[in-house]
């Protein structure tokens, strides 16, 4: 039998790496581009902005207000130890508006909006529809990726915002009505905890997954018929979870790497 | 580069491989080609399944790029044109593809207009009668508020033909127009190819194919691939007049050697288990 060769294995899987990053960075920026060029954008990403974010609307209200009600107990019961339960206003809000809220709304949207953009988009590659856009000189780019990522770079932020409020919402329900801790002390403590830096950091968290996430998503649709592991729908199929599982672990690395430099 | 001037009624733009090799990445599925498709004609590319027929088309439509030789549209080398003229010469192109390649998300009109409403700001209405024009031209005026996957197959694919003309192109490609069609649908789509020609003389129209039944009712000049070469290039009559064993037997649907059925009887061991689940 013979021996592998492990450094052309290595070598081989780098030069992989670099170019699938390669290929990521061009297609953001060919995507990112035609947001500013492509004359017809502003109808296209009303439209996307309403399947990305009206339609996730309610999923983000019912995660965000339970996200915010298990924080409540969980808090609660830690701080009770120590006595601080009059800090839990802090723990909830800067929890969700520096961590939860970004993080929580970004793979939620990609397990609602960002699997079904791979699979829309893939569909579209192997029944032709990309190519005939190409042969009718409309450039598929311009026409299915740049909406998705301008209604990504509205949706993502604002969807982040109002799961922060309902989260905080969620805590009290918790914390003051279940729990009988001082009303005025819960919203206290938040407004006082809770600086401008700490909402502009959710924000960029925020930002930056929507880009992560649509640009990675768009992507594996769009080259859904280039995969080497499976063809056909079968390829759409592997594409939709290669999206979601890749945009996944984009979200917490580059989560962290944010909160590194934020902090 | 001069596209402008072929307007209606000049001739229609030939189509002409030059040693053309083509295929996809560095594997070559057609090679050393060597033949013209002459304007204002239509020409039915024949051959059996996996011989290059929609690789050459992917390749007349700018979709791959050949791995050597050139393909020359109107006397323009379409691979060594500018960007900018590659593009203008590709818009006159018409294509329907294999299951009329229509967008999900638009209804039909929506899909018929969509080169009118992608590329010309003309009013809305305008473009509603341009699309329901064509529309009717292929019978489906009633459903152009219709989405794709509420019609047929056949619906479908003469939506995508009547998406192809509606800019009036040079040239119209279509492929495989009648796959999967019953033999009166697809005679129907047949008689609808020969009539658009007429309506638009000018225009070159290139029909890939293994359905024999169309080669009779639509073709002036036919192509024959076989194994990624041309064996035949010439008028249909020449074709049939042939004597190459090879298009005499695809031309009387022949398969040959059927193979060894009466040498490959059924593992007793197999029809044993089989038989056994068939009575339970």
């Amino acid at each position: 039998m013979a021996f592998p060769n492990i450094p052309a294995a290595v070598g081989g899987l780098t030069l992989r790496w670099i170019d699938a990053l390669g290929g990521f960075a061009l297609f953001l920026a060919a995507g990112l581009g035609h947001i500013f060029t492509s004359p017809k954008i502003l109808g296209r990403t009303l439209r996307q902005l309403y399947v990305i974010g009206a339609q996730s609307l309610f999923l983000i209200l019912l995660i965000g207000v339970f996200c915010g009600m298990v924080l409540g107990l969980q808090g609660y019961y830690t701080l009770v130890q120590f006595g601080s339960v009059g800090m839990l206003g802090s723990a909830i809000s800067l929890t969700l508006i520096r961590e939860l809220g970004p993080v929580l709304t970004a793979i939620m949207l990609t397990g609602r909006a960002g699997s079904a953009m791979a699979a829309e988009i893939g569909v579209m590659r192997i029944s032709d529809q990309i190519d005939a856009l190409d042969v009718m000189d409309i450039n598929s780019m311009a026409y299915l990726v740049s909406p998705r990522l301008a209604a990504s770079l509205i949706a993502f932020p604002l969807l982040t915002a109002i799961f922060d409020t309902i989260g905080i919402i969620g805590g009290y329900l918790t914390g003051v009505l279940m729990l009988n801790i001082n009303e005025g002390a819960y919203f206290y403590r938040i407004v006082h905890s809770v600086t401008l830096d700490d909402v502009l950091g959710g924000f960029i968290k925020s930002v930056v997954f929507a880009l992560c996430v649509a640009s990675v998503c768009c992507r594996q649709g769009y080259l859904a018929h280039l995969r080497r592991d499976s063809v056909g729908p079968e390829a759409v199929g592997n594409a939709t979870t290669s999206a979601v599982v890749v945009s996944c672990v984009l979200i917490l690395v580059a989560d962290y790497v944010l909160t590194s430099f934020l902090l | 580069m001069e596209t402008d001037h072929m307007t209606a009624g000049a001739d229609g733009w030939d189509i002409v491989f030059r040693d053309l090799t083509a295929g996809y990445g560095n594997r070559a599925v057609l090679s050393g080609i060597n033949a013209a498709l002459p304007g204002g004609k239509v020409t039915v590319i024949l051959g059996g399944s996996g011989c290059g027929k929609s690789t050459l088309l992917r390749h007349i439509i700018g979709l791959s790029r050949p791995i050597a030789g050139q393909i020359l549209i109107g006397g323009h080398d379409f691979f060594n044109l500018p960007d900018k003229d590659f593009r203008r010469l590709r818009r006159r192109m018409g294509v329907l593809f294999q299951d009329g390649a229509l967008l999900g998300a638009l209804t039909l009109a929506q899909n018929v207009a969509l080169p009118l409403t992608e590329h010309l700001n003309l009013p809305r209405e305008v473009v509603r009668r341009a699309a329901l024009r064509v529309l009717r031209m292929v019978e489906l005026e009633d459903f152009a508020d219709f989405y794709p996957n509420e019609l047929s197959g056949g619906m479908r694919k003469r939506a995508g033909l009547a998406r192809a003309i509606i800019a009036e192109p040079r040239i119209l490609l279509c492929d495989e127009p009648t796959s999967g069609l019953d033999p009166i649908t697809a005679a129907r789509m047949d008689a609808l190819l020969k009539a658009m020609h007429a309506f638009y003389p000018a225009m070159t129209v290139v029909v890939v194919s293994h359905d024999l039944a169309s080669l009779d009712v639509i073709a002036d000049h036919v192509l024959v691939l076989r194994d990624g070469a041309a064996v035949f290039n010439g008028p249909p009559d020449e074709l049939k007049a042939s004597s190459d064993p090879y298009l005499r037997e695809f031309l009387r649907r022949n398969p040959g050697d059927a193979g060894n059925l009466a040498h490959t009887p059924p593992d007793p061991e197999v029809s044993a288990a089989l038989a056994r689940w068939l009575e339970k």
